[in-house]
């Protein structure tokens, strides 16, 4: 932290700000007396999940609430100027000016009809009164300072022409044209990939060092704040629970719901067999239900009776707060804020494998999965190759009895399209897939009843997995009397038994999907698939679209009920470090092939392929004192039209060795020690001399 | 762009050859001799076959299908059955008179309508949103005639009455009349098809202006600090009126040959009327020669539609 001599006040300074939407004929306090200060120079995480208030909070301070939300009480000051007293006409001086913003979705942030030039320029016209040419000058400058490679080309481009992180480093360039004094980035890297997102993520620390701006960045990603944010505030229900130095707030939490953020998420390399996850019980309280006491109390592991009463902002010390009652406690380690291990993980049978090895469950030999681009009747008369995307090419996997794969990969790397094809949703062009040794057919309607009774599905999003109009015990019952020949009776019984097994109340049978949240709902799909007793899982994302602290419970009910059932489990995933906690083996795949394929606790070892070596570099840990090796991946991912020659990767690689690797198709190497498999021309000796670890974190205790 | 104009070329010269294939077929199949039509019911057998063979109806329909096509597109029209005259100059005349009130109607109709749709729009659920909606659909609910006549009831005779420039009831002008003479006349007809489109075409603005209020860029826009009507008319009016421009567009084929009711009530010699009146004496030829120009007309205002929609969205005209 700076220590100034004479501190400078600071840049934003928020006083016990209240906001509330009206609804009905009520007021519903969204945020509730926040203060928070940001000094020039500085990063500010605000951390908090869905319904936290944080987008409101961002919004108050934008001055741009809908007109159902109003600030209640308390002040926004700026420079020492009051933000609130403003008139709209007011506020547009200090739009786009003293305040600028980097929205989640650069896409639809840009406007599709107008070049990307002239979006630069039209605010540097208005607030700086530049001539048309100076400020269309000053936008090449701008887009070069975002390390845009030809800006002179950029700025004639529409959005849709450009790729997702080139977008976001124009939303970036935009919002530094007028050197403001508050920088806001509401999750700027949310929407892109990971190895895009560790580009941009240095981009906005390099561009935020050397300027006075102060950086108000808000994010769900606590891994993001730890590598970004000087410090952190937590955002729970309306209330900022806690505020403080950001390695502080890592190394030791003063709030219990910041201890359970924290152990909800698993690192970069932790299995199950090592470290246990501990979901939040219960959820978010809605607006309009929360306690008027602490707004943790109803979730909170140590709440005792004072908590029914509202915590004043405690001061440990000058540099941070909490509203806890029980902060000293928790300081003085006398109290353990975790969460209670309610559904205790249980791990899979280890080396028991029958005589012979167990059997396989899945075996995908050569997969294919093309499809053909819609030509023209002009190109098809002129002849030549028809062109075909190659979503998934040449993929070989297994799966065992009871064990988890874990397919992990960028978007575009055909993950989901090895799923759709396994299930038949998509026709593989070639290749075999044998369940349970039975070769598959390609298509879903020459499957049997029986085959998909040994295969069982979950989806990533459960709004949509559903049906909206089926109560949740006529969603639940389908399996048992359309794959098992169950009679009604029977059925609803087994429901009643399924419902326990996921940890829901019986009467939820009556319930329609709309009355559950978004990770119960998740709950019902997975019951759903465990329903048939399938020999098969394939999970695509299964936590994806749900909060941090309730991915961490559906994550310890998978692998529970997988372990129970004996299932083997294909977990698919662009998280890495989700995946490598659950799995028991990793498959990384790009651009449709596999990359690297070696059990759990191996691939966080070199020899790394280079690509797998990028990604755990470029995933931002959720630990402030890590030590991580720099790597970075130049460009885009190519198109899967025009997938690259020889190797696929060596458009990007940072260990390309010349022309072999764009002639010729890499071999499969094996470290033997590990039976790591690796899609690479470097052999296994050089590659494991000139690799070290990537990323180094203290264990969790 | 290239490639897609060709496309939408080819698809243009395929809807004419379709339907001048159909508009043929139709003409053959409907009831009554044509030589009988022209000839009277009176002639012998005789005057008959020598009609017909002048008129080469006993050739194999394809020859005649060919011919008569090959005849059209190069300009021999033939002659009316019913008024003996060329048909070409006729059809040619009226669709200049089409044209003309086409235009007026655009000209009063597009700025108000917008205009409606875009305050509506911006003022979603507010009292003026509410207003403009009610008016302009309680408006379109009204059938031309009704509206054509309360036009002519207000504008002609009670304007006469109480001394004020009153407009022509009736727009039947002459042949060769100069568009600034016939101006006065052309007012009536316009406003009465103004008034069918304007509800359409206000609605679909402000239905367009309120779905692009709500995109983030907008959002965008307004967080740079750009005054409101830069913000309006540069990044909502520019997307949301997209579809705005095709329905106008299409509308333009609607006002060259649809306004049957119109022409009629205003005696105004269109080529909705000229449809009418082939129709009524069972000219065929002319019957065909109109449908055909229907047709294009039609065809070409939705291929003006698809191009400037291309032409205005960046998406479209240099791919994604």
């Amino acid at each position: 932290m700076t220590s100034q001599t004479q501190p400078e006040p600071p840049i934003l300074e928020i006083e016990n700000l209240s906001v509330a939407y009206r609804q009905g004929g009520d007021w519903l306090l969204a945020v509730r007396e926040a203060t928070l200060q940001i000094r020039s120079g500085e990063t500010y995480g605000l951390v908090g999940e869905s319904g936290s208030g944080k987008t409101t909070l961002v919004l108050a301070i934008m001055r741009y609430l809908g007109e159902n939300g109003s600030v209640r009480s308390g002040s926004i000051l700026l420079q020492g100027r009051d933000l609130l007293a403003l008139s709209k006409g007011e506020m547009r001086q200090v739009w786009g000016k003293q305040i600028t913003m980097v929205p989640q979705n650069p896409q639809s942030s840009l406007n599709p009809s107008i070049r990307i030039g002239e979006q630069i320029a039209e605010t540097l016209r208005f607030h700086q009164e530049m001539s048309a040419v100076k400020a269309r000058s000053r936008a090449v400058e701008l887009l070069e300072m975002v390390h845009i490679a030809d800006p002179e080309r950029v700025v004639q481009n529409y959005p849709h022409q450009i790729s997702g992180g080139m977008q976001q480093r124009v939303m970036i360039a935009m919002a530094l044209s007028s050197e403001p004094a508050l920088l806001v980035l509401d999750e700027p890297t949310t929407s892109l990939d990971v190895t895009t997102q560790a580009v941009i993520l240095d981009l906005v620390k390099e561009l935020i060092q050397g300027r006075r701006t102060a950086a108000l960045y808000v994010t769900h990603n606590l891994g993001v704040v730890a590598q970004v944010c000087d410090r952190v505030a937590v955002l729970y229900a309306g209330e900022l629970v806690e505020d403080a130095a950001t390695a502080d707030l890592y190394s030791q939490p003063l709030h219990p719901y910041t201890r359970g953020l924290l152990d909800s998420v698993p690192r970069l390399g932790e299995l199950k067999s090592q470290v246990q996850l501990r979901a939040i019980q219960g959820q978010i309280p809605p607006l309009g239900d929360r306690s008027l006491g602490c707004v943790f109390v109803s979730r909170c592991p140590l709440a005792v009776e004072i908590c029914e009463q509202r915590p004043p902002l405690y001061e440990p010390d000058p540099s941070r707060r909490t509203r806890c009652h029980r902060w000293e406690e928790i300081q003085r380690g006398e109290v353990n804020a975790k969460q209670p291990a309610s559904e205790q993980v249980r791990v899979g049978i280890e080396g028991g494998e029958e005589p012979g090895g167990s059997p396989l469950v899945l075996d995908l030999e050569d997969l294919d999965v093309h499809f053909p681009i819609n030509r023209s009747l002009d190109e098809i008369l002129r002849g030549g190759e028809p062109q075909v995307v190659r979503a998934v090419d040449g993929v070989s996997l297994e799966i065992k009895r009871g064990k988890t794969l874990g397919l992990v990969g960028e978007s575009g790397s055909g993950k989901t399209t090895i799923a759709r094809a396994i299930t038949g949703l998509e026709v593989k062009t070639d290749g075999r897939i044998d369940l349970l040794s039975m070769s598959l057919p390609a298509d879903l309607s020459k499957r049997d009843l029986d085959t998909l009774r040994h295969m069982q599905m979950i989806f990533q999003n459960p709004e949509e997995a559903l049906n909206p109009y089926f109560t949740i015990g006529e969603s639940l019952r389908r399996p048992f009397v359309r794959l098992l020949g169950m009679s009604a009776g029977e059925a609803d019984r087994r429901v009643e038994q399924l419902l326990q097994s996921v940890s829901l109340p019986a009467s939820y049978a009556s319930r329609m999907p709309g009355q559950l949240s978004g990770g119960e709902k998740q709950r019902v799909a997975v019951a759903r698939a465990f329903a048939s007793n399938p020999d098969l899982l394939i999970a695509d994302e299964p936590v994806t679209s749900l909060d941090v602290s309730v991915q961490a419970s559906i994550l310890n009910l998978l692998n529970n009920l997988q372990v129970e059932h004996q299932s083997s489990l294909l977990f698919i995933s662009h998280n890495l470090a989700v995946v490598g906690y659950l799995a028991d083996t990793i498959a990384v795949i790009y651009l449709g092939q596999l990359m690297e394929v070696a059990a759990s606790q191996d691939l966080f070892e070199p020899p790394y392929h280079p690509y797998t070596e990028a990604l755990l570099s470029a995933i931002p840990l959720a630990d402030p004192a890590a030590d991580q090796k720099q790597i970075r991946l130049e460009g885009e991912i190519p198109s899967p039209t025009d997938i690259p020659s020889g190797c696929p990767f060596h458009t990007r690689c940072p260990r390309f060795l010349g022309d072999i690797c764009v002639e010729e198709i890499p071999p499969w190497r094996v470290d033997e020690t590990t039976g790591k498999r690796y899609y690479c021309h470097i052999p296994v000796d050089e590659l494991k001399a000139a690799q070290e670890r990537v990323f180094s974190m203290e264990k969790a205790e | 762009m290239y490639r897609y104009l060709l496309r939408r070329l080819g698809f243009l010269l395929l809807t004419v050859v379709l339907t001048s294939l159909i508009i043929f077929s139709v003409t053959q199949w409907l009831p009554g001799d044509v030589c009988r039509i022209i000839l009277g019911r009176e002639v012998g057998e005789a005057a008959i076959v020598e009609c017909r063979q002048g008129l080469g109806l006993d050739d194999p329909l394809p020859v005649q299908y060919l011919r008569w096509l090959g005849n059209f597109l190069t300009g021999d029209w033939g002659q009316s059955y019913s008024t003996n005259s060329p048909i070409l100059p006729t059809v040619m005349e009226r669709v200049g008179n089409s044209l003309m009130l086409a235009g007026v109607t655009m000209l009063i109709s597009v700025p108000l309508a917008v205009g409606l749709g875009v305050i509506a729009g911006l003022n979603e659920n507010k009292f003026v949103d509410n207003l403009i909606s009610v008016l302009s659909l309680s408006v379109v609910g009204l059938p031309e005639f009704v509206t054509g006549v309360v036009l002519i009831q207000i504008f002609s005779f009670q304007f006469n009455r109480w001394g004020l420039p009153a407009l022509p009831a009736n727009s039947s002008i002459r042949p060769g009349t100069g568009f600034i003479e016939a101006l006065p006349m052309l007012i009536l007809p316009a406003l009465t098809a103004t008034l069918v489109l304007l509800a359409y075409i206000a609605r679909l603005t402000r239905a367009g202006v309120v779905e692009e209020l709500k995109r983030p860029f907008v959002r965008t826009a307004v967080l740079k600090g750009l005054p409101w009507s830069t913000v309006v008319v540069k990044h909502v009016l520019r997307n949301a009126l997209l579809p705005t421009i095709t329905v106008i567009a299409i509308s333009f084929g609607w006002l060259i040959s649809g306004l049957v009711v119109i022409e009629n009530v205003f005696n105004y010699p269109g080529l909705g009327r000229l449809l009418v009146f082939a129709i009524d004496r069972r000219d065929l030829p002319m019957l065909q020669a109109v449908t055909m120009i229907t047709v294009l007309g039609f065809a070409l205002a939705n291929l003006t539609a698809d191009l400037l929609y291309a032409v205005l969205n960046p998406r479209i005209r240099l791919g994604s």
